[in-house]
């Protein structure tokens, strides 16, 4: 049986290590879990992956916990929670702590004020990748439209705007069974 | 009591944000109207300091906000409060279905999640767009910015925002 220590510390160095999000998780996942550890096959794995995607929740947090209770029950799923975010949480923490000191630093203010120019593009670019995977056809358009407007328009809280948009979707469907 | 709000949004955004890191900003953007824990500039800044840092950028962000909120322990209250909901549901999941069935279902639910999540997270760009673009020169460089990232995706985006940070200097932006 794998140790609970083992479990902890397997998640927070694929924590340590996974610069960006969930997907760039995936390659580090398969050499621990899967090639080195044997903890879960390549399609297991793939198969804990794609429903992390569609669940609620972080990603990288999603599959951590369903590796963690496969291997030791609850008690292993929250081992391996927290194994993957604890690196975050001290990174984080320093990292915010010396910049807040630099902050009225005329360097530092210049340096922001380029790399939000280059987070808008980021943004910009992951919704255009979003946009290939995840709007089909004319009712899919009609669906991002509707959220848009309901953003702009009526200023609904982003919490309403998914609400709203999944009952729409779930009413679409099953009105093209009938 | 700021801990138990930080805990209760947070947990709020670890069960509604479905996808990636990134769904997690029109969230927080929220929490700038509400709250006086961060501005938008400084989660501007926060996007790209957990794009640049080790860990899941959601993660990384709910970390930073928490953080900028009310300080280390705001840090770690924010982050238990992202992971609860996976906790919870990815168990309950394992227990009755272990497999790409439960996605099946999902599915449905997710067909006008996802085009409203992009909505969401197209909106979020354009405000942090209005505060980041101030002139005429800095909404060229950010076209520019995004046909070169659009061309070369496969770049980290580690180094676009390092080189953004230099570029920012050197124009004194």
């Amino acid at each position: 049986m794998v140790g609970y220590f083992e479990l902890f510390w397997t998640f927070f160095k694929i924590g340590l290590f996974t610069f960006g999000g969930g997907a760039a998780m995936l390659p580090l996942l398969k050499r621990e879990v899967v090639e080195r550890k044997h903890w879960a096959g390549d399609e297991e794995l793939l198969d804990y992956y794609s429903i992390g995607q569609c669940t609620p929740g972080i990603i990288a947090i999603n599959t951590a916990t369903f590796i963690g209770y496969k291997m030791r029950g609850v008690f292993g799923a929250i081992l391996t929670t927290f194994g993957v975010v604890v690196p975050s949480v001290i990174i984080i923490t320093l990292v915010a702590a010396v910049l807040q000191n630099f902050m009225d630093n005329e360097y530092v203010e210049e340096a922001f004020a380029g790399v939000r120019l280059v987070v808008v593009a980021l943004i910009l670019q992951a919704v255009s990748e979003l946009w290939i995977k995840g709007v089909k056809g004319k009712i899919g358009i009609a669906f991002f439209v509707l959220a848009l407007g309901l953003l702009v328009f009526f200023n609904l809280s982003p919490v309403l705007v998914i609400l709203i948009a999944s009952a729409a979707g779930l009413a679409y469907l099953r009105g093209i069974k009938k | 009591m700021i801990y138990l709000l930080l805990f209760v949004e947070f947990f709020k955004i670890g069960l509604l944000a479905i996808g990636g890191g990134l769904v997690t900003i029109p969230f927080l953007m929220e929490l700038t109207d509400k709250y006086d824990w961060f501005t938008r500039s400084q989660l501007a800044d926060m996007i790209a300091v957990s794009e640049s840092t080790p860990g899941p950028i959601g993660v990384n962000m709910a970390t930073y906000a928490g953080f900028n909120a009310s300080g280390f322990l705001g840090g770690i209250v924010a982050t238990f409060g992202l992971l609860l909901p996976s906790l919870i549901i990815i168990i309950l999941i394992s227990q009755f279905v272990m497999k790409y069935q439960s996605c099946m279902t999902f599915q449905n639910i997710l067909f006008g999640i996802r085009p409203a999540v992009l909505a969401l997270i197209l909106y979020a760009g354009y405000i942090l767009a209005e505060l980041a673009v101030k002139d005429i020169k800095g909404g060229i460089i950010c076209a520019v910015l995004f046909l070169i990232i659009h061309r070369f995706k496969n770049v980290h985006p580690i180094f676009y925002i390092l080189g953004g940070a230099v570029l920012g200097i050197v124009l004194k932006l």
